[in-house]
């Protein structure tokens, strides 16, 4: 850690830059260093966002946590919170809203069970 | 649904409010469940930076002005102007009722506030879901639904009586951050701290879990047309030696700039949290300015909102006033978007009422007074200042090489890069680590399957839409953020810790208006301040100061701040302390306030029946301006109604205005005084009574004496006419002269 390269030794191949060259540089490497984060959040999703998503559509936060929660625990988390909902009412032909709330108290869970095999074939 | 249902997001019919009221909440928590605000997006002050004349001067750096406001006290001398200033200025606001603050809210508007920011409860960054209801919070409060509703309502109100829309903001941070943006959106927030590296940073949030709630967070934020402001200026506050991490904060703005570009949000709506690093006694402008300028080369496509230093504020308010108004100098001389202030009593408590009112003042009357500075002095980027910044530029853009070197963002933080007191590249190895596998929320990340599908607008990533759909939330016939009767209002979840359960404690004040108590941060605190200078050392001091403060009744008295004077002369001590009574309005004697005559019907008079008066200071006493003021047509004087006056000066005898008058044959003496001590204004009172009697004119002139110090009550009774205290004006006493000549006559 003593062995660090000062200031000085450190700059100069920026030393011949022009400003505006400072400048494009200094976001060219801003956009390197964010690229990855954003691509994780493309590809992934967290009980944050799949609350988020609930909550969008129409359920409060004491109904989100427990949906959100028993999709975890059954693994559906890779096929989104709010489309557990949805797709359980189509499958039960119930209200969505009538659907979530159920989960969130417990019900239809059983009927969530192979709900993502019988759409995907 | 019918087609011609009302707007759910229709402007509030219900409730007017009363400039002559306080705000009614349990109105504004009436049918709140049904309140729906109209959709806010960020607001920048209207027509701002055009040449706008207000009251004798020229004005560069404005915006429109407000209907009702509380002008500057120095307005008095320039026809009580309140230019409004081209930056939205704002205040934090805090005391953990959120009903209190809402009370604070309307009067910080008055000041000139157009940027409201609510400060969370400690601990909320770590509660993994939205709260619920209206609990009590320490240092701010519990954000949650209801008090984002109640506030927005109270401020669609609040806007209407100024007539300035005001931004409401708080925060998106912390393990619920996307759960937060949606509620800020549906409530009518339109500010947000929003900045994934302060929860890791500051939060201990997991890394990951931090910038992909981010992504989602951002997206909404991005919908709402949010303005959007970093955590930057936390590296400042935090680092030890805070002048050395300005490369490491250009590093800190520059990531969240980006991330948030790339999530959605429109360059015009991110704005920098820029604080100068330093404070004095550092020689914090040659420090400070480069540092600024560097910034805004970088970031010339985004905002800067500049925040006040707070890393060196003590518990003095005026050396936190001055700070202040160095820091709005580098806003003037380079540029801001919002001017953002700290109220001066932070560094003693979470801040009181007043408090608030006088940092916005302190901006207002800053960036006022520095107006158009810019068309004067410019900065010389040719000296040293040009060398500093890009020193600044070069050092920051060394730092983000070495984040990809080791292998990116996420090993940078792990090897403790961020927040090290070291100027980069040099390292004290102080800094902040965070393990990629450690922190809150780790392991709650999820790979998105094939056919993931978020049925909801904003959504941010991967979404597997099905093909019937335009858009996601077809699926569901729209979401929340298309049609806001779908939102689920929770009202309370704790039947004790609530706002209803506080109103009524305080009921009384409801049911008897008459009572009042004095208040500082919560209604009828009781809380009060004592000034004192006591001739003994600092610690002594301190222990007298509340012995005396207990002798005059208070409760729980505490020293809020001490400054020695002289290690043995004297200590300054500011206390507060606490009185447990009330003040009865209905039992107080008011002495009537003395209506004036119209402009009009003076002019008249005067034109009528001429009149002239002799005026002067007296006593040794060389002040001048405000008999001036009262005289001079040019500051609304007496002279602008036609009466007419002989002005002998300052320190004139009693016995010279007086044969003054005689000589002149004038209607009235005018006798200004402002000198006070052992009551010698007082004492030329009597003597000009007695005066006027010795040489047999008392019952033929009229006098009139005034001052700063004056009381009418008191003056009448040293046998003059009348007396005239802070405030008046010509009219004032214009209208008298008028008023007695005419008794005089009957």
């Amino acid at each position: 850690m003593s062995e660090r390269k000062s200031f000085e030794e450190r700059r100069a191949h920026l030393a011949d830059k022009t400003d505006e060259e400072l400048f494009q540089y200094f976001w060219e490497l801003t956009d390197r260093i964010v690229a990855p984060m954003l691509q994780e959040g493309r590809e992934n999703t967290t009980p944050a966002v799949e609350r988020s998503i609930l909550l969008r559509m129409g359920f409060s936060s004491l109904e989100a946590g427990p949906i959100v929660n028993g999709v975890m625990e059954r693994g559906l988390m890779g096929k989104g919170a709010g489309n557990v909902v949805w797709r359980l009412s189509k499958k039960l032909d119930l209200p969505y809203r009538e659907v979530g709330v159920g989960l969130a108290n417990g019900k239809y869970w059983e009927e969530v069970d192979g709900l993502f095999e019988e759409v995907a074939q | 649904m019918s087609t011609n249902k009302k707007d759910p997001r229709a402007r509030e019919t219900n409730i007017k409010l009363d400039i002559n009221k306080k705000i009614d909440l349990r109105e504004i928590l009436d049918g709140l469940e049904n309140y729906h605000s109209p959709r806010r997006p960020w607001h920048w002050r209207d027509n701002r930076n055009v040449e706008r004349k207000i009251g004798d001067f020229v004005y560069l750096e404005t915006s429109d002005s407000l209907k009702n406001s509380v002008p500057l006290p120095g307005s008095r001398g320039f026809g009580y102007i309140d230019p409004q200033p081209d930056c939205v200025i704002t205040t934090e606001i805090a005391s953990g009722r959120f009903e209190d603050d809402i009370r604070r809210m309307r009067m910080c508007a008055w000041q000139g506030a157009d940027h409201i920011m609510v400060i969370r409860t400690a601990g909320q960054s770590h509660i993994d879901s939205l709260l619920e209801g209206t609990t009590q919070g320490i240092g701010g409060i519990a954000v949650t639904r209801k008090q984002c509703r109640a506030t927005r309502r109270a401020l669609d109100l609040i806007e209407d009586e100024v007539g300035r829309p005001i931004n409401f903001h708080s925060y998106v941070s912390g393990v619920a951050g996307p759960d937060i943006a949606v509620m800020f959106v549906e409530e009518g927030v339109s500010g947000v701290h929003q900045d994934p590296q302060y929860n890791v940073l500051y939060r201990n949030i997991n890394m990951r879990r931090s910038f992909i709630d981010a992504c989602e967070s951002k997206k909404i934020l991005a919908y709402g047309g949010m303005l959007q402001i970093d955590g930057a200026h936390n590296a400042n506050a935090t680092a030890m030696e805070a002048w050395k991490v300005m490369p490491e904060l250009m590093v800190q703005h520059a990531i969240n700039t980006a991330f948030s570009v790339k999530c959605g949000i429109l360059p015009e709506n991110i704005a920098l949290s820029s604080v100068p690093p330093t404070a004095p006694p550092a020689p914090c402008m040659r420090l400070d300015l480069p540092y600024a300028v560097a910034l805004r080369d970088f970031f010339r496509n985004y905002k800067i909102r500049a925040q006040q230093n707070t890393k060196y504020m003590e518990s003095e308010t005026r050396e936190a006033s001055v700070t202040h108004t160095l820091n709005m100098m580098i806003s003037r001389l380079t540029s801001a978007d919002i001017q953002s202030t700290i109220t001066p009593d932070e560094g003693r408590n979470v801040p009181w009422h007043y408090f608030n009112a006088n940092a916005v003042n302190t901006a207002r009357q800053a960036l006022n007074g520095m107006d158009g500075l810019r068309t004067m002095v410019k900065i010389d980027r040719d000296g040293p200042l040009g060398d500093t910044v890009r020193e600044l530029k070069e050092r920051a853009i060394l730092f983000m090489e070495e984040i990809l070197e080791v292998g990116g963002y996420y090993d940078a933080v792990e090897q403790g890069f961020f927040v090290d007191s070291g100027e980069y590249p040099e390292r004290n190895n102080d800094g902040i680590a965070r393990e990629l596998d450690g922190g809150i929320g780790v392991g709650a990340i999820y790979k998105r399957d094939p056919d993931y599908f978020a049925p909801v607008s904003a959504h941010y990533g991967y979404n597997n839409v099905p093909a019937e759909f335009d858009c996601p939330s077809d699926a569901i016939g729209g979401d929340t953020f298309a049609d806001p009767t779908k939102i689920q209002f929770i009202d309370e979840l704790d039947e004790n810790d609530n706002v209803n359960v506080r109103l009524d404690e305080l009921s009384k004040y409801d049911e008897h208006p008459n009572l009042i108590r004095p208040e500082v941060e919560f209604r009828s605190d009781g809380v009060i301040v004592l000034t004192l200078l006591l001739p003994t050392d600092e610690r002594r001091a301190e222990f007298a100061a509340i012995a005396l403060g207990e002798k005059l009744g208070l409760k729980d008295c505490t020293v809020i701040h001490k400054q020695v004077m002289h290690p043995a002369e004297g200590t300054y001590i500011e206390m507060k302390g606490i009185v447990d009574f009330d003040i009865d309005l209905d039992t107080l004697v008011i002495p009537e306030k003395i209506e004036t005559l119209s402009e009009k019907e003076i002019r008249e008079d005067i034109h009528e029946h001429p009149m002239t008066v002799v005026a002067a200071t007296v006593g040794e006493d060389e002040h001048s301006v405000g008999l001036k003021e009262i005289l001079d047509i040019k500051h609304g004087g007496i002279e602008g109604f036609g009466i007419k006056y002989h002005y002998l000066g300052t320190s004139v005898p009693v016995e010279k205005l007086v044969d003054a008058a005689i000589e002149t044959n004038a209607d009235a003496i005018l006798q200004s005084t402002i000198i006070s001590h052992n009551d010698i204004h007082y004492e030329n009172m009597k003597k000009l009574h007695d005066t006027c009697v010795e040489k047999g004119i008392r019952d033929k002139i009229i006098l009139a004496c005034g001052g700063t110090q004056v009381a009418n009550e008191e003056a009448v009774k040293t046998g003059v006419d009348v007396g005239f205290g802070r405030g008046s004006h010509g009219i004032d006493v214009a209208s008298f002269l008028v008023k007695k000549r005419r008794e005089m006559r009957e």
